[in-house]
């Protein structure tokens, strides 16, 4: 019996190993070195040699991008993350009626978002916020004069922003899905007791989908904490620096100066600020997240 | 009377919403048609007007467009890019569906250490790893090649799927599968012959996603491709708009056009397994 058992496990152990070794090969080991490289000067020309913490008081001290691509970025998110959620809650809430020819609105709503962080996207961007594009040319026709989207280093990162946020679509399927699952009997009960629409939605909706917000907030909180492509194509982090996150720090430390150990720890600070902001989310959602059954929490 | 004015407030409120829904679907919309018009217009025309019909239909931004910059035309871009993706997506549907059966059908030891490890990836941003996996390969001979693409994508290297896939087989029923034990079939007979064909819905969702995120990935290649023989899609519009930018913006819009045109295709074919995709694995996008 033991021995049967034993060679189910084993079995079982067989078919998960190309994940086991891919994490350990491609994730734990760069994980790992990545750390290491953080203390270290390393062109990739000479062996890599160790630094201690000068990296990091270079960082802190001599660069004067870093705490301009620091605050861009918190700006960026700052600006994406509360806006895309709110859209996609908004539109799931509508999209969640029983009204006629809802499934094209909801292919409308959905198809900016299949594109992601392309190339072609962000050229799209681009050209419709440029000083002569179209954004500018349909705010002419209320009479109001054109605006130096890309140009003005101070609007630069919001018009770079505003594309993260027309992408709220898979945050709104998710949102819509659980939207479906909450059971219409708690909305009748709520209606028999003479509760208002404002009251429902905070005491039951909200409820009810504040996993799924978790989990939005958690993922589009990392995924723009690392954006890259949009600002990079539509402004290549100007106006005056004005959209030079992050992640265009560690691409040019990295693969412009080969600047290897330098890049990883900028890496490094980046991924303890995502650490820092989802255990906040993480933190604070046992206070706003509801579950029905307990196994539902992560 | 009463009902008759409900029905009153109900008919304004119906109005309301769907004069909501589509305004605002029109402003979602009209970037990515404005795309397609500006292809088909004259260079003059593009920034003058908002109207979506082209005054005079221009057809020679795709030609011209085409033949790309320098020595390679979009013809190899895009033939690149399909170079790299379809080897990606096929080897990450096997590898996937392998490994989520493993999890979801088998008990070994650490099992539960192994699933806490890849719902926490699931969470680790990618940059952390982006330098010494560029110098991991970069040792293994591997830059200026796809091999940083398709050779991760042989052991379930995205924990989206793997986890999709495990959600997926959990809510399998499981008699099936007993019944075909019973019937002598081993474990990876039973995957090929009853359990792969039921997530069969799982596997095309996965399968498209994987398609869309490696066809539009631009960092990739940004960072591993160097020669231009072997750009894809991604880098070589980037380079016409370095180049070429403010003269022939039809052709950019055209090659801009023909770069998202694959992934639309797959979305409107396949739309019920992206929202099934979506809805069971919670992806971002």
């Amino acid at each position: 019996m033991t021995a049967r058992l034993r060679r189910k496990d084993l079995v079982g152990l067989l078919y998960v190993l190309p994940w086991l070794v891919g994490f350990l090969v491609f994730k734990l080991y760069p994980f790992i070195m990545s750390f290491v490289y953080s203390f270290c000067d390393y062109s990739m020309l000479k062996p890599p040699k160790f630094v201690g913490l000068y990296n990091f008081i270079y960082m802190l001290t001599k660069d004067e991008l870093f705490p301009k691509a620091l605050v861009n970025t918190l700006k960026y998110v700052i600006i994406t993350v509360p806006l895309k959620i709110s859209f996609a809650l908004f539109v799931a809430i509508i999209l969640n009626m029983k009204l006629k020819g809802i499934n094209l609105f909801r292919t409308v709503y959905y198809l900016p978002s299949i594109f992601g962080g392309s190339v072609a996207i962000s050229i799209l961007w681009r050209f419709l916020f440029m000083k002569e594009g179209i954004v500018n040319k349909f705010l002419g026709l209320f009479g109001i004069e054109g605006i130096n989207w890309l140009g003005d280093p101070r609007i630069a990162m919001f018009s770079v922003s505003l594309l993260a946020v027309w992408q709220f679509g898979s945050s709104m399927v998710l949102f819509l899905a659980r939207l479906k699952e909450i059971p219409s009997e708690l909305y009748e009960a709520a209606l028999v007791d003479g509760a208002s629409r404002l009251k429902m939605f905070t005491k039951i909706t909200l409820p009810m989908i504040s996993p799924i917000m978790f989990f939005n907030l958690v993922m589009q909180t990392i995924n723009a904490f690392q954006e890259f492509t949009g600002p990079y194509i539509i402004t290549g982090g100007g106006p005056v620096n004005s959209t030079y996150l992050l992640s265009m720090l560690i691409y040019d430390n990295a693969f412009k100066y080969f600047r290897m150990g330098y890049a990883a720890a900028l890496s490094w600070v980046q991924f303890v600020i995502i650490l820092i902001f989802t255990a906040f989310i993480f933190r604070s959602s046992t206070y706003w997240t509801y579950y029905e059954y307990d196994e539902g929490r992560f | 009377m009463y009902s008759q004015s409900k029905k009153a407030k109900n008919t304004i409120s119906l109005f309301i919403t769907y004069a909501f829904l589509i305004l605002f679907g029109l402003f979602m919309i009209y970037p990515l048609l404005w795309v397609v018009s500006a292809a088909f217009k004259s260079n003059d025309e593009i920034f003058k007007s908002l109207s979506l019909i082209p005054q005079k239909i221009v057809t020679d931004s795709f030609i011209k467009g085409w033949q790309g910059t320098g020595q390679y035309t979009f013809g190899r871009f895009f033939a690149n890019n399909f170079i790299l993706v379809v080897p990606v997506v096929f080897f990450t549907i096997i590898s996937s569906t392998l490994v989520a059966y493993g999890f979801a059908r088998f008990n070994f030891p650490l099992k539960r250490l192994f699933f806490v490890i890849l719902i926490s990836t699931l969470m680790l941003p990618d940059s952390v790893n982006l330098i010494p996996r560029y110098i991991l390969f970069n040792a293994f001979g591997w830059v200026d090649s796809y091999k940083p693409f398709i050779i991760p994508s042989m052991f379930a290297s995205t924990p989206f799927f793997v986890f999709m896939m495990i959600q997926f087989m959990r809510g399998l029923p499981r008699e099936i599968e007993e019944a075909a034990i019973i019937d002598g079939c081993n474990s990876f007979q039973i995957l090929l012959r009853v359990t792969g064909p039921l997530c069969k819905t799982a596997m095309i969702s996965m399968g498209i996603f994987q398609f869309i995120w490696t066809w539009n990935d631009f960092l990739g290649p940004l960072i591993y491709i160097n020669s231009v023989e072997k750009y894809t899609i991604a880098l070589g519009l980037r380079m016409c708009v370095d180049s070429a930018a403010a003269i022939a913006w039809n052709q950019i819009m055209a090659m801009t056009v023909i770069a998202m045109l694959p992934c639309i295709i797959i979305f409107f074919a396949a739309q019920k397994y992206f929202v099934e995709g979506i809805a069971t694995s919670g992806i971002k996008g």
